[in-house]
């Protein structure tokens, strides 16, 4: 570890934590309603789809919406994943998509994992990037961050049956938010380096006199929902390593910024949805010390090398460099991959596989938290409310009262739903996991033996479930036990968790806000924030050790004596 | 009942070995379902007992299994003899109740018109609306109202106070209690209560907890619990397939120790002594709730309704200052004092005669002989004629019309100062002359200011009702340090205050006794019935006190308060646990297949079976442990709930993370020693 990369990771949560604040107002008012910038475009969109943008919706009203909206695009998606060799926009004439790889596909976009089992240059059109994924990057985006406004509203007010109105989050959040921070930095991408062309691949001569294919295509755009919205599939298949997605040290610091801000800006938004800045701040500032925790520790384990090319006397002085871009090094490679691992993004600009097992670990145990620091746009801030509920009820009754939240009584309806949702995602990634091992299609996917290979099973179960998307680059997905295993794993990750959020809201909704006291469990204190901290490590991850233990802990304590895989 | 009831140590040795047959009684697992975290780790026990059983069988090694199997069993036994202690220590004040309930013959009245002719009949056959006749000497059959008669009855079956109390006919003083007994006069009674449902056997299946059902706290906490159980059932199922795929065999002892290390069976093998300990509490301070759901109420009561007489002040005014009128020496005052006070046996003229002894040193000893002029309500003055003197004292208006004009300058003005101050002024007269005033003043009991700041403290608020005027409310109020008042008040402006306190989303006790308190005590979250009042009062309640101390609802809330911290420190305690025991077991089982794991072994544990076993015992041996806590609760303060968590939260959230590594060791190092496992 160096003094400059030190100060880059400080640098990175200065920049990242310092512009959370204004953004997360502006979101609140964009909930609220109370921007009003593009109120004719808006009226125009709900004249054209038929809303009514004063219709308040209950849970199973945004519930409903939410699925029925993740179902169309989803076969939207899978019609158009299968049937692109037919459609526009393919000038290199890719045929259509297998049904597992499209069925695949189309979950993992429609859930915000954009886990890529396919090879993107060479099985998706250029209209297919565009309209199917690019299009679902911001939908998926927007889905994700009005079930987040839904569950403020739950807490911002006392006996109220309405959450808000599902279709006019998702309009407002896109054309408030995404859409117009996606096209800014689009533009500074562009100005860094990063195409944007319709024209097809390059065919080159080379000084060699040989040819060359270059693919390209319409990536700005892309890359920059891919960052912001928490999606994470590349135009490329090296994804944001390519230097295409990002070519220099600005741009890589900019899709960090991009990837990150959201998660924080949310906590910040919920705060001035309620009137209680500092229990947001509370939330943000959990997010932000176990973010830079996992900054700072994969940055050691990576600068700290392999023991092994050390003692041969071949390791690269800043640390192991196996599998890391040049142009970035040690520490704008981990930051760019703890950001992406500690949100939904699973972007990546180094490979995972070629990680030491510790600096791996970081990654791997970010995802198996529950993704909530601060994790995917939306599914990030709800993941820690209901953290921030298992920790006021398991901690509020020890001041004696009934446990409540920001005034709301947490009760057996809602530690039922929250555990539910724990449950969920512990059950895919532990059995899915486990059962992948016993297979022998499932062994054949993986590419290293040992605890490696264990890790790079561990690993995709844990990246889909969660939503995340990034992989271990080593595990050969395109299977049908692992499209269709992930696939469902995802939806389930994805839906599993976001119903039983909107029905704790609706729950909380329709209870009284109660007033505040000294005798109300504080919950915007140092003390709140390492304790939810706590809970979030010990019933977030902990279940997870016995088998992070056979996988990277293994790993890293064989690499130690001079083994590896 | 409450001598003995205080006495009943934690270890008792006959609770304790009867404790120790019913834990295995407990063992049924129809009964042992009610508690998922615990009947899990029976059912594991008996896997690990046959695994074990099957390995014998077959000639393989067993000891380690059979050991395991062993530890199991015994944490189960632990978590149910901490259900059954609980229990044993309520069933001791079950046995001194029951006592009181002997099957009496009772004295049905058959015709109202002639109560004293009766028909003997078994109190079990008494029906709700039955009439009886009650004479000296005789237990009251069953709970009931006075129709006719005044008595002095014996409730120290119920209350452990021995003193009679009155008991008559209409007013406030008319409920009787089945299991009483009647020391003086007759009284005919209507019956109240259907057999089975009097107050008694209320009371008596409450103690012994026949009547417990889970209450809404308790129920969230029992769903988060299972829901960690099914975690760890997810996490520890899936690991034989891990361990395949790692060539690494674990025996399903292994699993079974590690699963149940996990679990939390701390609080799960606690929680139901927790409650039941909560309400055995309650009664042994002499109050009875009737159902634990009251009980966790008073814990999150925000406002508490607190009368003023009797609660904040004494109830009887005494005697404060003397205010000379002008131009009157203070001591012809005080002797004026002195002499109309002669004769006055009111608790206010006692007051007055004991403040001129104590402050101008005056004799009271003697009366004077001479005509007692005694208080009457047209008159409203009091006095003593001696030697052809008239010596008089009384309300000032009536004082001022005796005397000849109009009262000195000043003499007004110190009137209104007293009565703004809350107190009650008298005026004191020689014949015709007026001497000056007597301050009668509310004392507000010692110590009240302090206890209400405490609540505040923790987020009450306190609120005295009293049927003074305002001015005098006030005066009293910022005295005692009250956060609100209501003046004036009569029984519908308490239930009004309370519905609008709870519509504000608080949380209200109270406590009454009157047949007119009975809207509001049953409005009211908490509300607390006075023993001494009426059935009325009593249903309406949640909660009775046998005592009929108003001022104990600020200890029922702390009781309240005390259940709730105890379950939350157990459970935070339970869960923090579990980290000690990832570092102890983990390495144990995955060390064979990679040695370098061994780094993880960060406690130092001698073998792989000895760390396994050691955590095992240690899981098992911490419920014991921890069920004195269960049984006392978790100390409480008085302070804000930020302060609360801090010290909370640094003991058994810091503590249970600690606490494990060091006891785990100790158990390794004692298995070491004894040369078991190494």
């Amino acid at each position: 570890m160096t003094l400059a990369g030190t100060l880059y990771i400080a640098l990175v949560l200065a920049l990242v934590l310092g512009t959370a604040f204004p953004l997360g107002a502006w979101l609140a008012r964009v909930f609220d309603g109370r921007a009003r910038l593009l109120a004719p475009v808006e009226r125009g969109i709900y004249a054209l789809c038929g809303i009514d943008p004063d219709r308040q919706m209950g849970w199973r009203g945004y519930a409903l919406a939410l699925l029925a909206l993740g179902l169309i695009h989803f076969l939207l998606l899978y019609a158009i994943l299968r049937l692109q060799y037919w459609l526009p926009f393919n000038p290199e004439h890719i045929p259509g998509m297998p049904p597992g790889l499209a069925f695949n596909t189309a979950a993992s976009f429609t859930t915000n994992t954009n886990w890529q089992a396919y090879t993107p240059e060479s099985q998706i059109s250029d209209g297919a990037q565009m309209f199917g994924l690019a299009v679902h990057m911001f939908i998926s985006a927007a889905a994700g961050i009005a079930a987040a406004a839904a569950l403020m509203r739950a807490f911002a007010a006392g006996r109220v049956a309405g959450l808000g109105n599902v279709y006019v989050d998702i309009v407002r959040v896109t054309l408030y938010f995404l859409l117009p921070v996606s096209v800014i930095a689009a533009a500074l991408l562009l100005a860094g380096g990063v195409p944007m062309t319709m024209a097809g691949f390059a065919h080159v001569h080379t000084l060699a006199g040989g040819t060359q294919t270059i693919a390209r295509g319409p990536v700005a755009l892309q890359e920059a929902i891919k960052e912001l919205g928490t999606n994470g599939g590349g135009f490329f298949n090296a994804n944001s390593a390519h230097p295409f997605e990002n070519p220099n040290a600005w741009t890589n610091l900019l899709e960090i910024w991009l990837i990150l801000v959201t998660g924080f800006a949310l906590p910040i938004a919920f705060g001035h949805m309620i009137g209680r800045k500092r229990d947001g701040v509370a939330l943000f500032a959990a997010m932000a010390v176990i973010l830079g925790v996992a900054l700072f520790a994969s940055y050691a384990a990576e600068a700290a090398n392999n023991p092994i090319l050390v003692h041969a006397g071949v390791a690269a002085a800043p640390g192991n460099m196996v599998g890391k871009e040049v142009r970035f090094g040690i520490v704008q490679s981990t930051s760019f991959n703890v950001a992406a691992t500690a949100t939904s993004c699973g972007a990546v600009n180094s490979f995972l596989d070629s990680y030491t097992p510790l600096g791996g670990l970081v990654s791997l145990f970010l995802m198996q938290l529950g993704e909530v620091a601060p994790g995917g746009v939306g599914s990030g801030f709800y993941g820690m409310i209901l953290f921030t509920l298992l920790a006021v009820f398991v901690a509020g009754l020890m001041v004696g009262r009934t446990p409540e939240y920001l005034g709301k009584r947490i009760e057996s309806h809602e530690v039922k739903l929250t555990v539910l949702a724990v449950l969920i995602q512990t059950a895919f990634i532990l059995l899915g996991t486990g059962g992948a091992l016993l297979t022998k299609s499932g062994l054949g996917s993986l590419a290293a033996a040992g605890p490696h290979g264990l890790t790079e099973m561990l690993y995709g179960w844990t990246s889909a479930t969660e939503n995340n998307g990034s992989a271990f680059a080593g595990l050969a997905a395109n299977t049908p036990l692992l499209n269709y295993g992930l696939g469902i794993a995802m939806l389930a990750g994805r839906f599993a968790v976001m119903i039983p959020v909107l029905a704790i809201g609706g729950s909380l909704a329709a209870k009284p806000i109660l007033p505040r006291s000294a005798g109300s469990f504080p919950t915007d204190g140092l003390l709140f924030v390492s304790l939810l901290i706590g809970v979030v490590v010990i019933m977030g991850g902990l279940q997870f050790m016995p088998a992070d233990t056979l996988g990277p802990l293994a790993e890293h304590t064989l690499m130690q004596s001079g083994k590896l895989f | 009942m409450t001598s003995k009831a205080d006495t009943i140590s934690l270890f008792d040795r006959a609770i304790l070995a009867r404790a120790a047959q019913d834990a295995v009684r407990k063992l049924n697992p129809v009964t042992l379902a009610r508690n998922p975290v615990i009947f899990t780790t029976e059912a594991i026990a008996l896997l690990v007992s046959l695994d074990a059983a099957h390995a014998a069988f077959l000639g393989r090694p067993a000891a380690f299994a059979t050991v395991i199997a062993i530890w199991l069993w015994i944490t189960v036994l632990f978590a149910t003899f901490a259900e059954a202690v609980a229990e044993g220590r309520g069933r001791v004040r079950a046995d001194a109740l029951r006592a009181a309930r002997t099957d009496t013959v009772a004295k049905l009245v058959v015709d109202p018109a002639e109560p004293h002719i009766y028909k003997p009949t078994r109190a079990n056959d008494l029906r709700r609306g039955d009439l009886v006749f009650v004479e000296a000497g005789d237990l009251i059959p069953s709970d009931g109202e006075i129709v006719e008669g005044i008595a002095s009855v014996n409730e120290s079956a119920i209350t452990g106070e021995s003193a009679p109390v009155i008991r008559e006919a209409g007013g406030d003083r008319s409920a009787v209690t089945g299991g009483t007994q009647l020391v003086s006069d007759w009284l005919v009674i209507r019956v109240t209560a259907d057999p089975g449902t009097t107050f008694l056997d209320r009371m008596i299946a409450l103690v012994e907890g026949a009547a417990r059902r889970k209450t809404p706290n308790e129920i969230a906490l029992d769903i988060l619990l299972a829901g960690l159980t099914l975690v760890f059932v997810i996490a520890i199922a899936t690991l034989p397939m891990f361990g395949a795929y790692s060539h690494t065999h674990l025996s399903i002892a292994v699993l079974a120790a590690l699963f149940v290390c996990l679990i939390p069976t701390t609080i799960g093998g606690l929680l139901s002594a927790i409650g039941i300990a909560g309400m055995d509490r309650l009664i042994r301070f002499n109050v009875v709730a009737t159902s634990g759901r009251a009980v966790e109420a008073a814990g999150d009561v925000d406002a508490l309704l607190l009368d003023k007489t009797g609660t904040i002040t004494f109830g009887n005014r005494m005697a404060s200052a003397l205010y000379p009128a002008p131009g009157v020496a203070e001591s012809t005052l005080a002797e004026a004092a002195r002499l109309s006070s002669f004769g006055d046996d009111t608790p206010e003229g006692r007051s007055i005669l004991a403040l001129v002894r104590d402050r101008y040193g005056l004799d009271v000893s003697a009366r004077p002989a001479g005509t007692v002029i005694p208080f009457t309500a047209t008159t409203r003055v009091s006095g003593f004629d001696v030697e052809g003197v008239a010596w008089r004292k009384g309300a000032v208006d009536s004082v001022l019309a005796l005397i000849a004009g109009p009262p000195q300058a000043g003499f007004t003005e110190t009137i209104d100062r007293i009565a703004r101050a809350g107190s009650t002024p008298l005026a004191v007269c020689r014949d015709r002359t007026l001497l000056g005033a007597i301050e009668l003043k509310d004392i507000v009991k010692p110590g009240i200011r302090a206890r209400f700041d405490a609540l505040r403290r923790m987020g009450i608020r306190t609120v005295m009702v009293t049927g003074d005027n305002r001015i005098t409310a006030a005066a009293i109020a910022a005295e005692a340090g009250v956060d609100d008042v209501i003046a004036e008040a009569t029984p519908q402006d308490k239930l009004a205050y309370i519905r609008r306190t709870q519509a504000e989303g608080r949380l209200v006790a109270m406590c009454g006794d009157g047949t007119n308190d009975a809207p509001a005590l049953a409005q009211a979250d908490v509300g607390v019935a006075m023993q001494t009042g009426t059935q009325a009062a009593r249903e309406a309640g949640n909660m009775v006190d046998l005592d009929s101390d108003p001022t104990k609802l600020i200890e029922i809330v702390e009781i309240g308060k005390q259940l709730l911290i105890t379950r939350g420190a157990l459970t935070t305690f339970s869960i923090a646990n579990d980290i000690s025991k990832y570092f102890a077991i983990l390495p144990a089982i995955f060390v064979a297949t990679y040695p370098g794991l061994q780094a993880l072994n960060v406690m130092g544990l001698a073998t792989p079976e000895s760390a396994i076993l050691s955590a095992v015992i240690f899981n098992a041996l911490i419920i014991v442990a921890l069920v004195p806590l269960a049984l006392r609760g978790v100390r409480f303060r008085a302070v804000g709930a930020g302060a609360l968590l801090r010290r909370n939260l640094l003991i058994y959230g810091l503590g249970g993370i600690v606490a494990p590594f060091v006891g785990i060791k100790a158990i390794d190092m004692i298995l070491s020693a004894l040369h078991l496992f190494v």
